[in-house]
């Protein structure tokens, strides 16, 4: 499955593999707004150097720096680990660390904030509610068997390479919010939980060293939960980590319509192993 | 007893699948003679007469009725979140979708005969 997984990153990766334009400058129309202060929407375009390796958000950065320092933005680790610098580049939601302005088509890119989040200012959402569908999915190992209270009893759970399979996909989710900006169905359902949020759900519904699959299922399978979906697929085309929520929760479905097993063989904790 | 979705979806899915079946069935036996003939009066009422696809007609109304109005209710429910409106909807749905089965059942009982001649 990690051999599919692969050839599937590559594909993805060699049909959005594009051609590189190199230019000097390149101009930025960043949308401002401050939503607290309630001033209206508008676009301020401004003119940054560029060379091959600038990414938007180092363009933003040195417009921030050298040409208009009240440009509000979000960014942390700069490598498309940490999911702060989601924004819509030329229409589309993606991280600005993570695009090349040498790849984009045009000399004008067009910057804006996430859909589907509430807007705060200029490039930066609020993600609360995003965040509160993530952690309404229990998203953590729940085990009856295995006692993390006392330090002495601790012991690791013995997992094979084909049950970490099953879910080390969606284990590389940043939430960075793309897909849920990109999701149709958060578009017009406001309790819809997302694709992160379901896909989370499957990642650790499908975990052997969970337990908790039923609780997890009981929380998607509502009126505005996994049903929702209408599978337009376009989380999983925008995922920066090559992440496809669409599939995560269509395999859910699965197990909810019967489709799927939903017995799971428990994994093992090592103490138990060594004691027999 | 709360029904949980997933049934509900079941039920949207078995639906949609039978009657894929039997409006096939329906629409061949139109075929069985040129079409505007098979709509000709005693055609039709003939087709009314005919036990079997009496039932045939009756399941497509019940499959289609139920598979449509939950459509509805699915739709309805993504237009606006707010608890009086999903049970306005939920209600709404049934009660429309119990209307159109009780209005086309009562149209094959008449047009059948059955007690009425």
């Amino acid at each position: 499955m990690t051999e599919q997984i692969i050839e599937k990153i590559e594909k993805i990766e060699k049909k959005h593999e594009k051609k590189e334009t190199l230019r000097d400058s390149i101009v930025l129309k960043v949308y401002r707004a401050n939503r607290l202060a309630g001033e209206p929407g508008r676009y301020d375009s401004v003119e940054v150097p560029v060379q091959r390796w600038t990414t938007v958000l180092d363009a933003l950065l040195h417009a921030k720096a050298y040409k208009d320092p009240s440009i509000a933005i979000r960014y942390s680790c700069r490598m498309a680990s940490c999911g702060s610098c989601g924004m819509k580049i030329n229409g589309i939601p993606r991280l600005a660390c993570y695009t090349k302005v040498s790849e984009m088509e045009g000399s004008t890119i067009t910057i804006e904030p996430l859909a589907n989040f509430p807007h705060l200012r200029d490039l930066v959402t609020d993600f609360s509610q995003f965040f509160l569908h993530h952690r309404n999915m229990q998203p953590y190992v729940q085990n009856e068997h295995a006692d993390i209270k006392d330090r002495e009893k601790l012991s690791e759970f013995v997992q094979k390479p084909e049950d970490l399979d099953r879910f080390l996909q969606f284990s590389y989710c940043i939430k960075c919010g793309l897909c849920y900006s990109a999701c149709p169905t958060v578009a017009t359902d406001t309790k819809f939980p997302g694709p992160q949020a379901l896909s989370q759900a499957y990642r650790y519904f499908i975990d052997n060293r969970d337990s908790a699959g039923k609780g997890r299922t009981n929380i998607v399978d509502d009126k505005h939960g996994i049903w929702r979906c209408h599978f337009a697929g376009s989380c999983s085309s925008v995922c920066p980590k090559g992440v496809d929520p669409a599939l995560g929760i269509q395999l859910l479905r699965g197990h909810l319509l019967g489709f799927s097993k939903n017995e799971k063989k428990i994994a093992d904790l090592q103490e138990r192993l060594n004691k027999n | 007893m709360q029904i949980r979705e997933s049934q509900i979806m079941k039920i949207h899915y078995i639906t949609a699948i039978g009657a894929l079946f039997v409006v096939a069935v329906h629409i061949l036996m139109r075929l069985i003679m040129p079409f505007d003939m098979s709509l000709e009066y005693g055609n039709v009422i003939a087709n009314y007469h005919n036990i079997p696809y009496a039932i045939l007609l009756e399941s497509v109304l019940v499959l289609i009725a139920i598979h449509g109005f939950n459509g509805l209710r699915v739709i309805l429910l993504e237009l606006r979140q707010s608890k009086a409106w999903e049970d306005g909807v939920t209600i709404l749905t049934i009660v429309a979708m119990m209307g159109v089965i009780a209005y086309g059942t009562r149209t094959i009982i008449v047009a059948n005969g059955l007690g009425f001649e």
